[in-house]
């Protein structure tokens, strides 16, 4: 049997500080082994613990999509012990990734569909990695119209503006990049996200709405969809708790009977009406 | 297999075939304590004890435990990476485990091992090589309450083997086929023991009866968030010191965390027992707390036991009535009356 505490090493095999007040680093990873990168099977949703020897493990959703091949992205907020380490790590210095962990988006599900995104802050990660797969050659006939609305406090706290700027250029996904208010230089919109869905009016018909960010945005967007006629089965959130094994059994981050990083972190607003806020 | 006798006084010969390629332990005197211990003779056994102090989970999942290890320096080959602890050398026989620590560790079964993914390692090796020789109980305490959370004195879920103690001699049911060949050489019961063992485990279940159980037939038709907002838990909570003792001596809780250690060029990562009484156990990075008041957390302990174990694993409870827990709270909650509250 597999020992699936065991991180697989990994190299960073590229660094980038995203963000202007420098706490969120990106950090590209290649796999030692190829064996490893090919058992790393992965959907977007889904996150991975990084593993720093001698400082521990910290739950990161995963950035990139497996349409991009077998590198994998992560983008870290400085907050603790294990990311104040990482944020210092360099290009070809060794760590460890333990995963793929947690279900996924329902990407299957959506097939069809129309599809709003609605992402706040640096929670944009996993729905970056949804992103490139919805629009990969292979998949984007697979769905309907999207949406994308990206809202961060200022033009320099934007995550993966090269990314986004591309995306810009297609005519097949509506791209609306939002700042908290006007800044010189930034000829983008302004407003939060929830004002933006409020101008677009995503319809529910044939719909499906992923929004992930800080819970005051979830707060404020959720009215919105529920105005516009969206049904809590239609919106999918992505949480987030402390966490340690990652694979449901060591009792930190359940929210009812449910454990984040087993049965989520991807659940709709239905399943989590029904279970207590502890999250 | 039919049931045998075992001699008390034919104990060290059985051991000793208990022992070939084994390390056996068992409850015995220590220090004043009812401790698990290594056996060395049939003479430490205990015959009157009521349970251990503390479960004997240690075996399967202790208290620290190293999971891996990797060469801390950058620059050698193999530096930074992890490698796995080594796989248990010798299997173990744990004997006179009672039927409810047992019970218990069946549970964790289903916790620990869920699928590909969710399959404990460390956690699967112990019980594959573990042989659990199980001690009914002939004399339960007041605060044994193991038949009204689907145990018993008797029970055999989770043994290989049942003692049944008849006084001078063992009653010997093999529950499993693990420990056929210790058993083949030891003679058949009589129906007079049969007998005897029957009127035994009737009058345990009687005492255990008598006692105060827990009432959980509402529990599985609650929505969660009925139980969750209940009335009770800020009053249960008032006299709760979230000291965790209620955590280390349950057979199972099973919470942990993992924190790496380094000592020079070595590093170790390792899990520890954590429990949901600590402020700590869910706190966020950000500071953020999910369940940041002794409400949430008190609540958390007595839900997941009674309504998250049981609607996520078909129906079995997280608790096996062991009774340690109302034993050991330094502020008398009673986890009976706080279920039958629930319940009510």
């Amino acid at each position: 049997m597999r020992n699936t505490y065991i991180p697989y090493p990994v190299r960073i095999k590229e660094t980038q500080v995203e963000t202007e007040d420098k706490m969120l680093k990106s950090f590209w990873l290649e796999f030692l082994n190829a064996d490893d990168a090919k058992a790393f099977d992965y959907t977007p949703g889904q996150f991975a613990e990084l593993s720093v020897s001698g400082y521990g493990e910290i739950p990161i959703g995963i950035a990139s999509s497996p349409t991009e091949g077998e590198d994998l992205l992560f983008t870290v907020n400085k907050v603790g012990h294990v990311t104040n380490r990482l944020h210092n790590m360099r290009a070809g210095d060794v760590m460890g990734v333990r995963g793929p962990l947690g279900n996924s988006y329902p990407l299957e599900e959506m097939k069809g569909k129309n599809i709003v995104i609605v992402a706040g802050g640096f929670a944009v990660t996993t729905l970056r990695s949804t992103m490139n797969w919805l629009l990969h050659p292979d998949h984007r006939g697979d769905y309907g119209d999207i949406d994308f609305v990206y809202g961060a406090r200022t033009p320099g706290m934007l995550l993966y503006t090269d990314e986004w700027s591309q995306w810009q250029k297609r005519d097949d996904v509506k791209v609306h990049i939002t700042v908290d208010q006007e800044f010189p230089g930034w000829d983008g919109l302004v407003g939060f996200g929830v004002d933006i869905v409020k101008q677009i009016k995503p319809q529910p018909d044939n719909a499906v709405a992923l929004i992930c960010g800080p819970p005051i945005m979830i707060r404020f967007t959720w009215p919105v969809f529920e105005e516009l006629g969206w049904t809590t089965e239609q919106v999918i959130l992505s949480l987030e708790n402390r966490m340690k094994c990652g694979i449901g059994i060591c009792g930190r981050c359940n929210v009812g009977g449910e454990y984040v990083c087993k049965d989520g972190p991807v659940f709709t607003k239905a399943e989590l009406d029904k279970l207590p806020a502890e999250y | 297999m039919a049931e045998k006798i075992l001699a008390k006084d034919q104990l060290d010969q059985f051991l000793g075939k208990l022992a070939e390629g084994r390390e056996v332990f068992a409850p015995q005197d220590v220090e004043g304590k009812v401790a698990w211990a290594p056996l060395e003779a049939a003479a430490d056994l205990l015959w009157d004890f009521s349970n251990s102090d503390m479960s004997p989970k240690d075996y399967f999942f202790p208290q620290t435990e190293c999971m891996m290890r990797f060469v801390n320096k950058a620059d050698d080959e193999m530096g930074m990476i992890m490698q796995a602890e080594p796989e248990l050398n010798t299997p173990r026989a744990l004997i006179n485990m009672r039927p409810c620590d047992a019970k218990a560790f069946q549970v964790l079964d289903l916790i620990f091992m869920q699928d590909e993914m969710t399959d404990d390692f460390y956690w699967r090796d112990k019980r594959e090589k573990s042989l659990l020789v199980g001690l009914a109980c002939n004399d339960p305490c007041p605060t044994c309450f193991c038949t009204s959370v689907g145990c018993g004195p008797h029970h055999e879920t989770g043994l290989d083997v049942l003692l049944v103690d008849l006084g001078d001699k063992l009653l010997v049911k093999a529950v499993s086929d693990k420990a056929a060949e210790l058993l083949a050489e030891l003679p058949e019961a009589e129906q007079a023991d049969l007998d005897q063992a029957a009127e035994l485990k009737k009058a345990a279940e009687d005492m255990v009866e008598a006692n105060v159980g827990v009432a959980t037939d509402q529990l599985e038709g609650r929505e969660v968030m009925e139980l969750y907002e209940a009335a009770l838990w800020p009053r249960v909570a008032e006299s709760c010191l979230n000291c965790g003792t209620c955590t280390y001596c349950c057979p199972t809780c099973h919470c942990f965390d993992i924190q790496d250690e380094v000592q020079g060029d070595e590093g170790r990562r390792v899990r520890n027992w954590d429990n949901c009484m600590s402020w700590l156990f869910t706190v966020h990075g950000t500071g953020h707390n999910p369940r940041g008041s002794k409400t949430h957390r008190v609540r958390q302990r007595f839900m997941h036991k009674f309504k998250y174990i049981p609607d996520k694993r078909g129906g079995e409870i997280g608790c096996v009535g062991c009774g340690r827990c109302v034993q050991l709270c330094p502020v008398n909650i009673d986890v009976r009356s706080v279920v039958n509250d629930m319940n009510a």
